[in-house]
């Protein structure tokens, strides 16, 4: 490849650059608005003019924001665990086992994605009201058990797993249980983890069902809880205070996305592909 | 295994067929009752009163009917026909941008995949803060350039787009990475067989790159349109609570199919009415859905 070396190339990190300000410019405008005061919002600059932890003070003190945090971390865990199991199992059945139905019903599990969630929220609710499920763990847990996507997504890798080594484990005498849980799992790991992340993800920014499926504050998940937060607030927005709640949510996830980098890009990328 | 008469096959047949379906119980339970009796059950209760299985298309005739319907329908239009192409363009931009230089590749790519990482709730309310009309960043800039501040989120003809700005902010670097993908899979000697042709740089692009990268396009057109059909989140969280009450203010300027279903469904608890309108979301999701179908049949014959 022949270039004109330097100012072509010089150029486009001058572009690339200018697009990462764009895209960092919020989250950094979001932790030095997390540190202001409320007058000092009026005093148009980017830094605060002195340091002031009043909204993070109010965020642990006045809100419920620590169990909101608590609540969305156990229902993106148990949900994601749920889908690593039954979406395994089922595209694993689906993938090694010949019988009678197994095309209907793989083609009935995918066929439920084209049905829009946004159409199934409103039946939930009813059944949850109707079994009290509302403002528990189980009603914002329980839509999300095993989703189509990840058992598409894991037939497609277990469909990949050699037959002569699951035959080989019937010859050793294991059980089919065992030989799913022991030798096939071992072999999609790749799979598993960009499922776990994408459920995790996916769970963890979860908006429209639990502002719907909960009605008291302690029960909240993280996004329902600052939103509720922030437009309910008759006095106006107290900005800092949403602004050290944005950090505290944000900057974890950021943590969290550059330890593992590679494993959720390379996750995301992969899903995407194959999907 | 090793006596394999007629029998043996059989009840080896047999058994294994039933622990597939010992594994499939709880799924397939899971299934009927989570996904297709709520979806009947929405179907039906857009057809009934309640407390009554009486048919009645009332709700359908309302919805026809309803005005602010209709205008969550053209937003709806609106957010597909702004947002897809330019969240697709400006991830293919950054993707061949990034592909270009040979240092920081993987700096560029984590940052701008940073967006589509966090939280859209979060996010949502830092954007809020920078529109603010009288203390956001933006209209300050604007202030300090002399030209006058604008509404954004709280004006009707510009709230729309302001929302999508957001949401493109916050896809591109999603359609960035899956446009990666796309691109390493392109073997590099369709390029260096090129440029012996003496092939510049933009007919590269356009004999190569382009139509390589047509299942990738196809993906993510459909991907981001379903997507953005479905959009709530952000519209609940950037117009919510401070216009006075309802979501996707001011004057429905914002307001999607979903932000009017979930009006009518959770703010005025007319369930079954509520319940018309997702069908009919449903059906637009089925439309494009089968499109996808036919175009995907058809990209793969190349």
């Amino acid at each position: 490849m022949k270039e004109k070396f330097g100012m072509g190339k010089f150029i486009i990190h001058l572009i690339l650059l200018s697009g990462i300000i764009i895209v960092a410019f919020p989250f950094l405008w979001m932790i030095m608005s997390s540190l202001k005061s409320l007058t000092d919002f009026y005093n148009f600059s980017f830094l605060p003019e002195s340091i002031d932890l009043s909204g993070y003070i109010y965020t642990f003190t006045e809100t419920g924001f620590l169990r909101w945090y608590f609540n969305s971390f156990v229902v993106a865990v148990v949900v994601t665990v749920s889908n690593i199991i039954f979406c395994s199992l089922i595209g694993y059945t689906i993938a090694k086992f010949r019988f009678f139905g197994a095309k209907a019903i793989f083609l009935l599990i995918l066929s439920t994605m084209m049905i829009p969630t946004e159409m199934l929220v409103i039946p939930w609710y009813v059944l949850s009201s109707d079994l009290h499920w509302i403002d528990s763990y189980w009603g914002l847990m329980f839509p999300g058990m095993m989703e189509a996507f990840g058992i598409f997504l894991m037939r497609q890798f277990m469909s990949d797993v050699p037959d002569d080594i699951l035959d080989a484990a019937r010859i050793d005498g294991m059980g089919e249980f065992k030989i799913w849980w022991r030798v096939a799992m071992p072999q999609v790991k790749p799979a598993i983890s960009a499922l776990a992340i994408i459920t995790f993800l996916g769970n963890w920014n979860a908006y429209l069902w639990p502002v719907i499926v909960t009605s008291t504050a302690k029960m909240r998940t993280l996004p329902v809880g600052i939103s509720l937060y922030g437009t309910s607030d008759a006095g106006g927005i107290q900005w800092n205070t949403i602004m050290a709640m944005s950090t505290l949510t944000v900057i974890p996830m950021i943590i969290v996305f550059l330890i593992f980098q590679r494993q959720i890009v390379e996750g995301i990328a992969l899903t995407g592909t194959k999907g | 295994m090793a006596k394999s008469s007629k029998k043996g096959q059989m009840t080896l047949k047999r058994r294994r067929t039933l622990i597939a379906y010992g594994f499939l119980l709880v799924p397939i339970l899971f299934y009927l009752g989570v996904r297709i009796v709520p979806a009947v059950q929405a179907l039906s209760m857009s057809f009934t009163y309640e407390g009554s299985s009486v048919f009645t298309l009332d709700h359908y005739k309302e919805l026809m009917k309803d005005k602010v319907f209709w205008i969550s329908v053209r937003n709806t239009i609106y957010y597909v026909l702004l947002i897809v192409p330019l969240q697709m363009a400006f991830g293919l931009l950054i993707a061949l941008a990034i592909e270009r230089v040979d240092r920081f590749k993987w700096f560029y790519r984590i940052v701008f995949f940073l967006p589509y990482m966090t939280s859209i709730v979060a996010v949502s309310w830092v954007w809020r803060l920078i529109y603010e009309p009288n203390t956001g960043i933006l209209n300050q800039i604007l202030d300090a350039l002399n030209i006058p501040g604008q509404g954004w989120l709280t004006h009707p003809d510009t709230a729309l787009i302001s929302v999508s700005v957001v949401i493109i902010w916050q896809m591109m670097g999603f359609c960035m990475l899956i446009f990666t993908a796309g691109l390493q899979v392109i073997p590099r000697q369709y390029y260096e067989a090129a440029e012996i042709d003496g092939a510049g740089r933009w007919k590269k692009f356009w004999m190569i790159t382009f139509p390589l990268l047509n299942p990738t396009i196809v993906f993510l057109a459909i991907i981001g349109v379903i997507q953005t059909l479905q959009t709530f989140t952000q519209i609940a969280n950037l117009t919510g609570g401070a216009t006075g009450g309802g979501l996707g203010g001011p004057l429905n300027s914002t307001a999607s199919v979903v932000v009017y279903m979930y009006n009518q469904g959770f703010r005025d608890y007319n369930l079954h009415f509520a319940a018309a309108s997702t069908v009919f979301l449903f059906i637009l999701i089925l439309i494009v859905t089968l499109i996808q179908f036919r175009v995907l049949n058809k990209s793969y014959k190349f």
